[in-house]
């Protein structure tokens, strides 16, 4: 399970991300635990395997209003299609990269899996716990969703 | 001087064309993953590159690796997410000459990459 510290490199990645690619920092909502089957995600999920000495999941998931905005903020003169689909994945991929400066290099990290649209289940293991995390960055609100063993 | 910029997410392959002011570069060519880098490297012959770890088909480890083999002297520059030493040491003794970790400012891309090209001159002309 997730410590509270776990939780905390989360967090501090993610503001870490906003806050240097962008000219606006995240605010953070209470953190709460769900059941996988309880997960409900936007627009645009971006979601990495976790795999090695820690196995799970990191996935990030936002509103297109957000990603267009992130994608126009990140220096894009237009937010193409292709780059929302794309800034979702990085963004998680970002996030979960950046943990293994606490967790170290066995925590590996999968390439980042796309979804789009609202499924009603976008294939995460049944019987799993994750901690959902809700952030708020230039008032859109958004999710970074971790569950580890 | 030609660069080439691997790296499976669209949105850091043109953040990094857009935000690379360096006034030798001549030409930037892109991939999007090791596989497809080795093609477009042995198509151009760059002499620098930037290169993700974290990607589809092959690996940028991997890349690095065969990168080296056919062109020595190549400066290239380890650009990924993954933050902890052990990976930038291993990137380094696999034949990259630097690490940048993502997320990155644009004066961190410019200062990492001047490093090395000054490195890279230093070296050819010693």
């Amino acid at each position: 399970m997730l410590s509270e510290s776990d939780l905390e490199v989360f967090i501090e990645g993610t503001k870490h991300y906003f806050s240097t690619s962008t000219d606006k920092d995240v605010q953070v909502e209470t953190p709460y635990l769900v059941s996988t089957e309880e997960i409900v995600v936007n627009d645009f999920t971006g979601i990495i395997g976790i795999s090695g000495e820690r196995k799970g999941f990191v996935f990030v998931t936002a509103a297109k209003s957000m990603l267009r905005y992130l994608v126009l903020s990140l220096g894009e003169k237009e937010a193409d299609p292709d780059l929302v689909r794309d800034v979702i994945g990085e963004v998680a991929n970002t996030i979960s990269g950046n943990a293994r400066r606490s967790f170290g290099p066995g925590f590996m990290i999968s390439v980042p899996l796309l979804v789009e649209g609202r499924p009603e289940r976008i294939g995460l293991p049944k019987d799993l716990k994750g901690y959902v995390i809700p952030f708020r960055w230039n008032s859109f609100p958004f999710q970074l969703v971790v569950s580890l063993q | 001087m030609k660069m080439m910029i691997v790296d499976d997410s669209l949105v850091i392959r043109r953040k990094i064309e857009r935000e690379i002011s360096l006034p030798a570069l001549t030409a930037i060519v892109t991939a999007r993953d090791g596989k497809e880098a080795i093609d477009v490297f042995k198509e151009h012959m760059p002499d620098l590159v930037t290169m993700d770890l974290t990607m589809p088909h092959m690996q940028g480890a991997e890349c690095v690796k065969e990168l080296v083999k056919i062109k020595p002297d190549t400066v290239i520059l380890v650009i990924s997410a993954l933050a902890d030493k052990a990976t930038a040491i291993k990137a380094i003794k696999n034949g990259a000459r630097g690490f940048l970790c993502k997320p990155f400012t644009e004066t961190q891309l410019n200062d990492a990459l001047t490093k090395l090209i000054d490195y890279s001159e230093e070296v050819k002309g010693s």
